[in-house]
């Protein structure tokens, strides 16, 4: 019988993935897209993730010397700095990834609590401060030295793109957006590993290709739904920043919702917005809405439900 | 300490509207894009307040408690027109920068709040100075918002250039969101200093009221040490409220305000506004 029946406390569950492997594995499947954007942008765009991810870090540090419970060892800091650096334009000044890292890591990360308690992803978060505060640096694409729209832009004011520059990456935009196969492969390397999965990315970007197709304008025009999909921080967001364990719903159903709805978002700010892109504010909003997906979302308990436990 | 500085204090430190009560939240975030604007708002409610205050405070025995609300608001609304009309005739560009925020002063929380809770109960001057004290602790924490988003929004402070040239002004912080960070920074940096102070053993009670009314959710360590000090302060309360309620005098016997509304639930005489009862109990409480 006590073979059987065996009696312990939960967790029932366990595995053997730990917070500093999966964020090593995020690391390296960024790899990629950052070696790309350095080859592409030069020096510069070293210089911004280095300085990005040294103050990422040593501001988790140094909260982590005060408050006497050091957490700057599961590497989550070093990711937050790598996905900042890879969501400025290369031609920002050295200190704006600073003043971004200390908001994202201090503001929007520690300050709630710590890994796990954020409710917003710290990166995305802080691109955002950024872009609100700087409009016109963190707007300012370069390329080849010259100034120029970025292809999303492009597109939305009517002009034709190459579509396989912007799949290969090189066009303007921020350091690790741009290229398409980079990121791809990174995605592919998580995928592989196991740290996360299609239901977000997948519902996201179907989402987001069905809601162009049908309000873009173009119908569904292969060229112009590979350049919208090629095109701004989408396969970034969608693979690395919407797929973030704190800031996405943990039930089935609520994934793919939350994959619609960022879909959803960011067709609407990229068709109808003022501006080419809006997928940070897109799933700034969906991290935001995450308690409620998952509230509607909840699955029903065995044994619970049912007419006895209607209300 | 006598009867109007106290008031003068409670307003600007330990009751701080702002940073301590958190009342009036709407002008507060939506005005303090500069240090002036700030001290425009925070000026003008203090007139009304305390104005309000007194001509309640003198009326309160012909003021029948059922009709009190409107009766405030007609006597608030009142101040409020002839202040407004006074910003249009003599500073038509800060009546002009506060706009809609000048008329709803008549709604505003704190000056409601402080009829309520204290110039209705309580006689003129004292009111007069509650409004005072008040209106003093609500420009000087619109001041000081309005002037670090000033300050980090636009490099200025009252319009003169602080920051050097190089400076880039970060504007979030004079958009909305901007609001929210400097409130919360602000308050919890008032916290942080009353409560380092409570760590280290010393008596705060001149800089905090100390109590959210909530010892369930109360983190505050010096607190019981305190509560003993008021006990042997109001001790003839205290004992009388003993004889009305045990469970009172455990949860907060020192505290005649938290004792009679413990009393009045537990069958004492119904009180219209029993939170106000405490507010000012604790305070006679402590002398």
């Amino acid at each position: 019988m006590s073979d059987k029946l065996k009696v312990s406390s939960n967790p029932h569950v366990r595995s053997r993935a730990t917070v500093n492997g999966i964020m090593a594995a995020v690391i390296i499947a960024l790899l990629p897209a950052t070696g790309f954007g350095i080859y592409h942008f030069g020096p510069k765009a070293l210089q911004l993730i280095l300085i990005s991810i040294v103050t990422t870090v040593g501001t988790e540090l140094l909260y982590g010397l005060i408050s006497k419970k050091q957490t700057v060892d599961d590497l989550s800091a070093v990711v937050t700095g790598l996905l900042l650096a890879l969501n400025l334009p290369v031609s920002v000044p050295w200190w704006m990834p600073v003043i971004g890292g200390v908001f994202g890591i201090l503001v929007v990360k520690l300050l709630f609590g710590g890994l796990g308690q954020n409710i917003m992803n710290p990166a995305l978060a802080a691109r955002c401060f950024l872009l609100i505060s700087f409009p016109a640096q963190m707007t300012d694409f370069h390329y080849d030295a010259v100034s120029g729209a970025t292809p999303l832009a492009a597109l939305k004011a009517g002009e034709s793109v190459n579509v396989m520059d912007m799949v290969i990456g090189r066009t303007a935009g921020t350091i690790g957006e741009t290229s398409l196969i980079a990121i791809v492969i990174g995605a592919c390397i998580l995928i592989l590993l196991g740290v996360i999965d299609l239901r977000i990315p997948g519902s996201y970007i179907l989402t987001l290709l069905l809601f162009v197709g049908v309000f873009g304008g173009h119908g569904f025009d292969p060229a112009y739904l590979v350049a919208q999909l090629a095109g701004g921080g989408l396969m970034l967001g969608a693979f690395f920043m919407a797929t973030d364990y704190v800031t996405r719903p943990i039930t089935v159903g609520g994934q793919y919702l939350f994959g619609i709805f960022l879909g959803l978002m960011t067709g609407i700010f990229r068709i109808f917005g003022p501006g080419a892109e809006g997928v940070s504010y897109a799933i700034i909003l969906g991290n935001l809405l995450v308690p409620l997906i998952e509230k509607i979302t909840w699955p029903t308990a065995f044994g619970r439900g049912g007419k006895r436990h209607a209300k | 300490m006598n009867k109007a500085g106290e008031r003068l204090w409670n307003g600007l430190v330990r009751e701080n509207p702002t940073l301590v009560l958190m009342l009036g939240m709407c002008p507060t975030l939506a005005v303090t894009t500069s240090a002036m604007n700030g001290l425009g708002m925070g000026l003008t409610t203090m007139v009304v307040l305390a104005l309000s205050n007194l001509m309640i405070s003198l009326l309160r025995k012909a003021i029948p408690s059922r009709v009190r609300i409107p009766a405030f608001i007609v006597i608030i609304a009142s101040f409020v027109t002839v202040v407004q009309l006074l910003l249009e005739g003599y500073l038509p560009s800060l009546n002009k920068a506060l706009g809609v925020y000048i008329p709803l002063i008549v709604v505003n929380c704190i000056i409601l709040g402080r009829a309520e809770s204290y110039a209705y109960t309580n006689p003129p001057i004292p009111s007069l100075f509650d409004g005072i004290g008040m209106g003093l602790g609500f420009t000087f924490s619109l001041t000081c918002i309005g002037a670090v988003r000033e300050l980090l929004g636009m490099g200025e402070v009252f319009g003169y250039r602080v920051m050097p040239e190089s400076y880039v002004p970060i504007g979030i912080f004079v958009l909305a969101p901007g609001a929210f960070f400097v409130l919360a920074g602000l308050t919890a940096l008032q916290n942080y200093i009353k409560i380092r102070g409570e760590r280290k053993g010393r008596d705060m009670s001149r800089f905090q009221s100390g109590c959210g009314q909530d010892c369930m959710s109360c983190g505050l360590s010096g607190c019981s040490s305190r509560m003993e000090k008021a006990a042997k302060a109001s001790g003839a309360k205290a004992s009388e409220a003993k004889a009305g309620n045990d469970r009172a005098t455990v949860a907060g016997g020192s505290r005649p305000g938290r004792v009679e509304r413990a009393v009045m639930a537990a069958g004492g005489k119904a009180n219209e506004i029993p939170d106000i009862q405490f507010v000012n109990g604790t305070k006679e409480g402590k002398k």
